[in-house]
């Protein structure tokens, strides 16, 4: 303390007490300051921009007030996470009437998901978008995503993720390009043709499990060329043009006489 | 029509007189032979050689590589490394056998002797002296066996023979289709008041966790020591249950049906009724279940009736109820066998 108060009159010391108050003050406001807009935690500001993003760009079909109309259905209570996996994957706002929604490159930018998502989440309670560390694929377990995958998945979008047809040009996309957050959202969400797998059914847990099994899946396969991992229409193909046309050629040439 | 008249008479004298419209064709015989670039010029024999020499050599540093390959890029520990490893091993031993087949075809083909020979085909009816003794061998031999005098010998070795084939043909017959108790097939493991479990994990469900539009696969709520047992593959694959949950104002139930549902779940067997696949895509906006192997389509707003594809039958739908707290369980079992139809089914 004595060498403390010695050098209270250093010329230094107001500088050093300077840089103490700051680091205290930011100290203070990092800890208690509120963070930054998200849409679980969405300023009213937001949620204007947002209300003024979808009657421009959503109302038409969902209705001014997202009531739902007999072309698009209402979006009062489907949350926040169906909005961001929708809106970010380019699915919506859909360009034309099809089938079904196809994912193309995205019109709004995260700032303006996270706005039109909190303008829905706003409506009425539903599920919020799921936070990083419940989609990291580090965490799960694959062995049992896999499991899980293969009862609750598979039987659409094949045993790898690699998609398959539905009925009426309806079809489950492949895997391999989804990012893990908007894996969880369409498990949580059930967008278009696709069920409902809530938290009850399918826990967090579990879910990034599956997200963890997917991604495992994108390294391929460990025995050598996957053919699209479509089962045995491209493997019977593979062997049948490629394995007999190898095999006949090697025998026309054993049986043709030397020049 | 005299075309046709003259074709028919021909094939009639033809196979008359075996040989006789044979003679208008004359032997073509043997083409000329030629001789081979490597017979006739000695820088093409050389050549070839040198072929033949550089193949082998192929075969021997793809044996060479593939030692080196053994040890250099061990499978490791990632996808990308086991495959890396197995690609690179299988060049090597691609190299080292085709190169061993490929040049001794090559060596064969090229440098080889050219000689060509013609191995005329012997008549295959033998000769009739050859013919008569053979007769003459089995008659003696049946003679000299006196089985036409012994008759007791005779059955003997009849019976022998005759029966020894059961000691193969009945334990084959017996192992056909194991078991033939068909009986059942028309009872699955849900009885009253079970609760419904997902699969795989065997949690009980709420009806309030099934959210309208929500897809579960469901399992009999047995105990963990009879999931993990042997019989259950087998009870699992009578017993799984496809549940969703609709608006309730769009399910239409039967009049006889009312009440198997609870508040808009419905529970349907998964097994489809044409040939026994799992029917498990389910589109939540239409309510159709189809099946992956042969396209039948099932509509689960209107009784999992056949609404496309080859079923004939609607999936048996299980009816449900919630117990006192809040989980679903099932009514009874199912009223009608899962599955494929057989033969007993309607009995």
């Amino acid at each position: 303390m004595k060498a403390l108060a010695a050098r209270r009159h250093h010329r230094f010391a107001p500088v050093v007490l300077l840089l103490l108050a700051l680091l205290v003050t930011g100290g203070v406001y990092a800890a208690l300051a509120p963070s930054p807009a998200s849409a679980d935690t969405a300023s009213t500001a937001d949620i204007e921009t947002g209300q003024k993003l979808f009657q421009a760009n959503c109302a038409t079909c969902h209705g001014p007030a997202a009531e739902g109309s007999t072309t698009a259905p209402s979006l009062i209570g489907v949350g926040a996470a169906s909005v961001d996996f929708q809106v970010s994957t380019g699915r919506m706002p859909m360009q034309m009437e099809g089938p079904q929604a196809i994912e193309k490159p995205r019109q709004f930018d995260e700032e303006q998901t996270a706005q039109l998502a909190a303008y829905v989440a706003s409506l009425g309670a539903g599920p919020a978008i799921p936070t990083d560390e419940q989609v990291d694929p580090a965490l799960g377990d694959s062995a049992n995503g896999g499991a899980l995958f293969r009862t609750n998945c598979a039987m659409c979008h094949n045993a790898v993720g690699a998609g398959g047809a539905l009925s009426e040009g309806k079809f489950a996309p492949a895997l391999w390009e989804v990012t893990p957050r908007n894996i969880y959202q369409a498990m949580q969400t059930g967008p278009q043709s696709m069920p409902v797998f809530n938290d009850a059914t399918i826990t967090p847990e579990e879910k990034r499990d599956i997200i963890t099994y997917l991604v495992e899946q994108r390294e391929g396969s460990a025995g050598g060329l996957s053919l699209g991992s479509l089962g045995p229409v491209s493997e019977g193909l593979w062997v049948w043009v490629v394995g007999l046309g190898l095999l006949i050629g090697a025998a026309v040439w054993i049986g043709a006489k030397s020049s | 029509m005299s075309d046709h008249q003259h074709s028919s008479e021909v094939g009639t004298t033809s196979s008359n007189a075996p040989g006789a419209e044979l003679e208008r064709f004359d032997d073509p015989g043997l083409p000329e032979h030629k001789s081979r670039m490597a017979d006739r010029d000695p820088k093409a024999a050389k050549r070839a050689e040198r072929q033949i020499v550089v193949l082998f050599a192929i075969s021997v540093i793809g044996t060479i590589a593939s030692l080196i390959v053994y040890f250099a890029v061990p499978p490791g520990e990632t996808t990308a490394s086991v495959r890396l490893s197995t690609l690179a091993l299988g060049l090597g031993m691609a190299f080292a056998l085709l190169g061993i087949g490929v040049g001794a075809v090559h060596w064969a083909k090229t440098l080889m002797s050219d000689h060509e020979h013609v191995d005329e085909r012997h008549e295959q009816r033998s000769s009739e002296e050859v013919r008569a003794e053979a007769v003459k061998a089995l008659t003696d031999g049946a003679q000299d066996s006196g089985i036409g005098r012994r008759g007791v010998l005779k059955g003997a070795v009849i019976s022998a023979l005759a029966l020894f084939p059961l000691t193969i043909a009945v334990p084959l017959i017996g192992s056909v289709g194991g078991d033939w108790n068909v009986s059942k097939f028309r009872h699955t493991r849900w009885e009253r008041g079970m609760r419904l479990a997902i699969d795989p994990s065997g949690r009980p469900i709420k009806a309030a966790d099934v959210t309208i539009g929500s897809a579960v696969h469901v399992i009999p709520d047995v105990s963990e020591e009879e999931r993990l047992s042997h019989a259950w593959i087998t009870e699992k694959a009578k017993a799984v249950v496809l549940l969703v949950r609709l608006d309730p104002r769009e399910l239409k139930e039967a009049e006889d049906r009312v009440g198997w549902s609870y508040d808009g779940i419905v529970a349907y067997s998964k097994i489809c009724t044409h040939v026994g696949c799992p029917v498990a895509l389910y589109e939540q906006q239409t309510h159709h279940l189809l099946c992956p192997c042969h396209q039948s389509t099932f509509d689960v707003a209107d009784g999992a009736k056949v609404v496309f594809g080859p079923a004939k039958r609607p999936l048996p739908q299980l009816p449900i109820t919630v117990d006192d707290e809040g989980y679903l369980i099932a009514q009874d079992d199912f009223d009608e066998p899962v599955g494929p139809s057989y033969w007993e089914r309607l009995k």
